[in-house]
């Protein structure tokens, strides 16, 4: 007899929503436990309903809207969009978070709407950030979207999944973006396309919720479907108090099989730096360390969160930005901006020369603040330097942590954070 | 299914959807005709113009799509007259919601055509034809799933015609 091997998170997880015994290239239809919009996709995800002849959701609890890419509105037509949304949520019974709650990819976790084990899907290529709390979330467009929000159900490719391991320790200065920004250089923006991640290994045990959310919500950028983790004591901490569902834990079974398996000891690995105009050019800091930069950008769905602001504000406390440089702030939820107020470190950045936006996406995708200049370099923890990215196709965007970031806004050129810190 | 003819547009690799149809442009409005001219600009500001008044085929070479899950990056290319994109691969949310939105998507060996080239594409047989060289590119079928959403018209008159998924 053959012996049948065992199965991904991936292959679990869309078995368990649709019935099917399924294996990596199988086709299903899964039941999915939530889906979610946000302002640059939801008004077509709206319309496709309209056009569908869908009056209702199927299930108003299981779909929630956030705007937070244009939030506050700019000018009359996002604010038109925005409507759309609002007389949307009102209609059908569905969740909106409105401006200033925050990113969508904070909110959803944050909120408990999601629970490891769960399937789900969102109008938003960061949607994959859920995967490191152990939820096969992946990004689809605003079709897909409307049909799952009618039926509760989507189709999927189940994808076959690299395994990429971590062994070593982490040395000062060096974080979870530096990981995922060496992943990239490695393997290129198409190295897992049309495939999941597993990330495993001590290192990714001992990351914090916050810092493992950074790698999972870059796995798109090397064009994956979904980066996922398994869930420790730690995941099922983070989520007390946060939903009434029950988290149901998924495991790789051991025999699981892979399409490929990488192992990198992070002893040897160094801050990184995408440069533009693409998220694979990759190189140790050592390389660009003197670049000047105009602007710093600490937020995003990728390091927007309370631990980032943390690294910012140690390195950045009593200290002076540099004069000829702005840094511009976006918490990824309001409640991380609390938490941050309370701790001090919005004080800290402030007194150092940091402006703060609304919680939400900030400067990243080019649609309502923090634009920058023709010329200019930007150094930014987002996920993406494409060019025009940040709404400006003659700017220059660096990658990097949010040390990197700090350290970089004190000098006004791309600075390694180890010579801060040290 | 359909075939199609018309005039080939080469681009690169990793063409990105910001690049199909930039941020800035997506949030002013849900009106496609109006964002359509914008089309490509980054990389071709003469996109729109060149494409529109015959139609063509939009062709790269790998990973095409990357990025962003945009919508509007498809619905601006079928709005910009593209008749269909041709690349070596595709990023997957692109590819999705091109068979979603009715805009065919072709994986082939593009270094066989070059910008300029006639092209006849024929979906269901699987075979483009490159009238100015005179050769024939094979292409393997679609998926079923994503075959029968492309002939229903895409998913909104798949979900029409069914009441929902009938796959």
């Amino acid at each position: 007899m053959v012996k049948i091997s065992g199965k991904t998170i991936s292959e679990k997880i869309l078995s368990a929503h649709s019935g099917i015994d399924a294996r990596a290239g199988d086709i299903v239809i899964a039941d999915v436990d939530f889906v979610m919009g946000q302002d640059g996709t939801s008004p077509l995800a709206i319309r496709a309903l309209e056009k569908m002849g869908v009056e209702s959701l199927f299930d108003p609890a299981k779909v929630a809207l956030v705007i937070d890419h244009s939030s506050p509105s700019p000018i009359e037509g996002v604010s038109a969009l925005h409507t759309i949304m609002r007389d949307f949520c009102k209609k059908t019974g569905c969740k909106i978070y409105d401006i200033g709650e925050g990113v969508c990819h904070q909110l959803i976790p944050e909120h408990g709407h999601v629970v490891p084990g769960d399937l789900m899907v969102g109008c938003d290529s960061h949607t994959c950030t859920y995967g490191a709390l152990n939820v096969f979330s992946t990004g689809v467009g605003s079709t897909d979207g409307a049909a799952a929000m009618a039926s509760g159900k989507l189709w999927f490719k189940v994808p076959s999944t690299m395994r990429v391991t971590y062994e070593g320790e982490l040395q000062p200065g060096v974080y979870s973006k530096d990981l995922i920004l060496h992943l990239s250089g490695k393997i290129g923006v198409d190295g897992a396309t049309y495939e999941a991640i597993e990330f495993h290994g001590p290192v990714i045990d001992a990351l914090s919720i916050d810092a493992r959310m950074t790698i999972s919500n870059m796995a798109v950028e090397v064009g994956a479907k979904a980066g996922l983790m398994k869930a420790d004591a730690k995941t099922l901490a983070w989520f007390e108090g946060r939903s009434p569902k029950s988290p149901a834990p998924v495991e790789p079974d051991e025999d699981a099989t892979y399409i490929r398996e990488l192992t990198f000891d992070v002893s040897g690995i160094g801050p990184q730096i995408a440069k533009p105009h693409a998220v694979d050019n990759v190189s140790p800091i050592e390389e660009v360390a003197g670049t000047p930069i105009a602007q710093g950008v600490l937020g995003t769905c990728t390091n927007g969160r309370f631990e980032d602001l943390k690294i910012a504000a140690d390195i950045l406390r009593g200290r002076k930005i540099h004069p000829d440089v702005r840094l511009i702030v976006a918490p990824a939820s309001k409640r991380i901006f609390l938490d941050a107020m309370n701790a001090g470190y919005v004080s800290d950045l402030i007194e150092a020369g940091a402006v703060f936006v609304t919680p939400g996406c900030g400067p990243c995708v080019g649609t309502h603040n923090g634009v920058p200049s023709d010329g200019e370099n930007v150094i930014s923890t987002a996920n993406r330097n494409f060019k025009g990215r940040m709404g400006n196709s003659n700017a220059f965007i660096y990658l990097g942590s949010p040390a990197t970031v700090a350290a970089s806004v004190l000098e006004g050129k791309i600075v390694d954070p180890r010579e801060v810190l040290s | 299914m359909k075939t199609l003819s018309a005039k080939a547009y080469k681009y690169g690799d990793d063409i990105n959807t910001d690049y199909i149809i930039s941020g800035k442009y997506k949030f002013k409005s849900a009106d496609m005709e109006a964002m359509a001219v914008h089309a490509m600009e980054d990389l071709d500001p003469r996109y729109y113009e060149k494409v529109s008044p015959e139609g063509g085929f939009l062709v790269a070479g790998k990973n095409f799509g990357m990025g962003s899950s945009r919508e509007q990056a498809p619905l601006v290319l079928i709005h910009s007259n593209t008749k269909a994109v041709l690349a070596k691969s595709f990023a997957r949310i692109f590819f999705r919601n091109a068979i979603n939105t009715g805009l065919p998507v072709v994986e082939c060996d593009t270094d066989l055509i070059d910008d300029g080239d006639e092209l006849t594409v024929d979906l269901t047989a699987g075979i483009i034809t490159n009238h100015t060289k005179g050769t024939e590119i094979p292409f393997p079928p679609l998926p079923p799933v994503m075959a029968q959403l492309l002939a229903d018209g895409g998913l909104v008159e798949h979900f029409k015609k069914h009441g929902g998924f009938a796959l």
